[in-house]
């Protein structure tokens, strides 16, 4: 059975979340808010991609159809599946390095409807092309998906969605688990930490992300 | 109950119309001979009344057609085309009184074998009546199982299903174009009038389609053809047309355009059952839509559903334009642990690796430099050594001073090092 969306209230609005089933996150944040586009965004190898596939997983395992809008062609679909995303839930829009089309693809999908998760992965987008994104995306964005029961998730190195964003999250690797008898090292996992910089609050939460061969 | 109309001789061309009639009336007919069709008219007795009132109904109508019809209305179907053989007019035969109106009929109406029919004319069998009166035994004895046959259709008991009659199920339209088009817009416009004819034929076939064939007569007698598959059936002519006209404009014509068919293949349309707590799903032909648009955005093969191929291979994966979404929720489940993901170089970047006692100790590629803190490897792979593409790599998971983490792989074949992908 589908978990069921939970209310909770932002400063100034009542906001729908769903659940994600990973309770460190749910604590963290009362879900995945819906009909709002969430930001996670953190330096490169701070667990932003681990967490945006559990969310995948998260939603695709509860029946949920989502689009992955991949500016950079770096998903890894083997990663997806050992996170437990259900890959025939996933529809995956590769644009080759090219901002301007993962902008109109996430529009597309975003206007096309029934989508539980888009995600829009910009995170090894350089800079320079990423000051060129007009503000206005991003409202049209919000404009599209509000009153929808849908999710939008930008990854990203840093904040890029400005105030559009219901839900800013940060990542920061906290330690990295690589031991083991000299010469036998094994990378275990990276642990790392959440802190949600909009709405602000002290709170923070540990999440580790094991590494499996 | 079964009503069997039958055109007179002098309309013996008019199959075509007869046929119109009888759809006017039922969708469930039997088409007995060119000239003869024969109605499945049960239940019809609370929209046109009596068998009589039937009848009336079907002449006015052959009447209004210009048609000349013989109309008997009887229990079984040969009893019914018989009787419309046999006599003039309207004839109702009352149920269990076939025989007794047949009776008087020329055996000459029975589908009879020349030589069935010499046989029993030299036994002074002239009607249906004198055949019926034949002991079973004996015309079993004589002619076989074809007697037996013929004895219960002359004696009105010979009750059987009705062979429904179809037209031919072919969903194709072609026009040849006055002028050679070379414009998109009024290539669409002719296009656009096929596909709407198609689909309709589709829907009153309780039919959709998978596959569209556009067959396009180019300047000079050229073919071109273009098949387009869809991953759900559909019937509806906007998105189909939609989809066609994304597909001309990644895929253009060299020349203009003399002639246009279009073929579709008719197919079982898809039937879901939704389920009022389950998630909502894109809308299918909205959904394919929007694939096609995309794929016109970004490349052919660049927007799919993902799967993993059969192989051990690293980065295998394959990308498919198809709507197989699991909509039921998975059971509920422990809690599934956040596995580490690996963001891919496509293709990998090619570095430069110094190696201090046989592990990497500093790295360098494009946009990526710096001393190894850390490492953990190698993983030794290799597979399809019966190929050419064959593959064969040792691997090493790094941590750099730049805090990134990333997979690097030493190509022991080619004795070059790449970095794979970044972890994240």
């Amino acid at each position: 059975m589908a978990a069921s969306p939970q209310i909770l209230s932002f400063p100034g609005r009542v906001q729908l979340t769903e659940p994600t089933g990973i309770p460190e996150f749910d604590r963290l944040t009362g879900g995945l808010p819906t009909g709002a586009i969430t930001e996670i965004f953190g330096s490169p190898s701070s667990g932003r991609t681990s967490l945006l596939l559990s969310l995948f997983a998260a939603m695709s395992m509860q029946g949920k159809v989502c689009a992955l809008v991949d500016s950079t062609d770096s998903f890894d679909p083997a990663s997806a599946e050992r996170a437990g995303v259900r890959l025939a839930n996933l529809v995956w829009v590769r644009c080759n390095r090219h901002a301007g089309h993962a902008f109109k693809a996430a529009d597309m999908l975003l206007h096309g409807g029934g989508f539980g998760l888009i995600a829009l992965d910009l995170a090894d987008l350089p800079r320079r092309v990423l000051q060129h994104i007009p503000l206005s995306y991003w409202y049209r964005f919000r404009r599209a998906i509000e009153h929808t029961p849908a999710s939008l998730v930008v990854l990203s190195t840093e904040p890029q969605v400005k105030s559009c964003a219901t839900l800013l999250l940060e990542t920061k690797r906290s330690r990295l688990d690589l031991s083991g008898a000299p010469g036998f090292h094994l990378l275990r996992g990276l642990e790392m930490q959440l802190l949600p910089r909009k709405p602000v609050r002290s709170a923070t939460a540990q999440l580790r992300a094991e590494a499996i061969r | 109950m079964y009503a069997c109309l039958h055109l007179s001789e002098s309309q013996e061309e008019a199959g075509e119309s007869l046929l119109a009639l009888a759809r006017q009336f039922t969708p469930l007919f039997e088409r007995a001979a060119p000239e003869t069709v024969v109605l499945a008219m049960e239940g019809m007795e609370r929209l046109l009344g009596s068998p009589l009132e039937m009848a009336e109904a079907i002449e006015k109508q052959a009447r209004e057609a210009n048609l000349s019809v013989r109309i008997a209305i009887a229990g079984n179907p040969d009893a019914a085309i018989y009787a419309a053989r046999g006599y003039s007019g309207i004839t109702i035969v009352p149920p269990g009184e076939e025989q007794k109106w047949l009776g008087s009929l020329d055996i000459s109406h029975l589908p009879l074998t020349p030589e069935t029919e010499e046989t029993l004319r030299r036994w002074g069998i002239r009607t249906f009546a004198q055949l019926a009166a034949l002991p079973e035994t004996g015309v079993a004895a004589r002619f076989g199982q074809e007697g037996v046959h013929l004895q219960r259709i002359a004696r009105g008991e010979h009750s059987r299903p009705l062979i429904p009659w179809h037209p031919d199920l072919t969903f194709e339209r072609h026009e040849e174009l006055e002028h050679p088009v070379e414009l998109l817009e009024p290539l669409l416009f002719v296009i656009g009038r096929q596909i709407h004819e198609i689909c309709d034929a589709l829907r009153q076939s309780s039919l959709a389609t998978n596959e569209i064939q556009l067959v396009l007569t180019l300047e000079g007698n050229v073919e071109n053809r273009r098949t387009l598959r869809l991953p759900v059936p559909l019937n509806i002519a906007a998105p189909l047309r939609k989809l066609i006209q994304l597909d001309l404009e990644a895929h253009p014509p060299q020349a203009a355009i003399t002639g246009v068919r279009i073929e579709a293949r008719p197919v079982m349309p898809q039937r879901l059952q939704t389920g009022l707590f389950l998630p909502q799903a894109p809308e299918p032909a909205k959904l394919e839509l929007t694939l096609k648009r995309i794929e016109k955005l970004v490349g052919e093969g660049r927007v799919g559903t993902p799967e993993i191929p059969d192989t051990h291979r690293p980065g295998a994966f394959r990308i498919q334009l198809r709507q197989a979404f699991q909509t039921e929720p998975a059971r509920q489940e422990e809690r599934r642990q956040i596995s580490l993901a690996l963001r891919v170089y496509r293709p990998p970047l090619e570095a430069e690796v110094d190696l201090r006692d046989g592990a990497p100790a500093r790295i360098k590629a494009a946009g990526i430099r710096g001393r190894v803190l850390n490492s953990a490897g190698p993983w030794r792979t290799a597979g399809d050594w019966w190929r050419n593409d064959a593959w064969s790599r040792a691997e090493w998971d790094i941590a750099l001073s730049d805090q990134s983490l990333y997979r690097i792989y030493l190509d022991i074949r080619e004795d070059r090092w790449f970095i794979d992908g970044r972890y994240d």
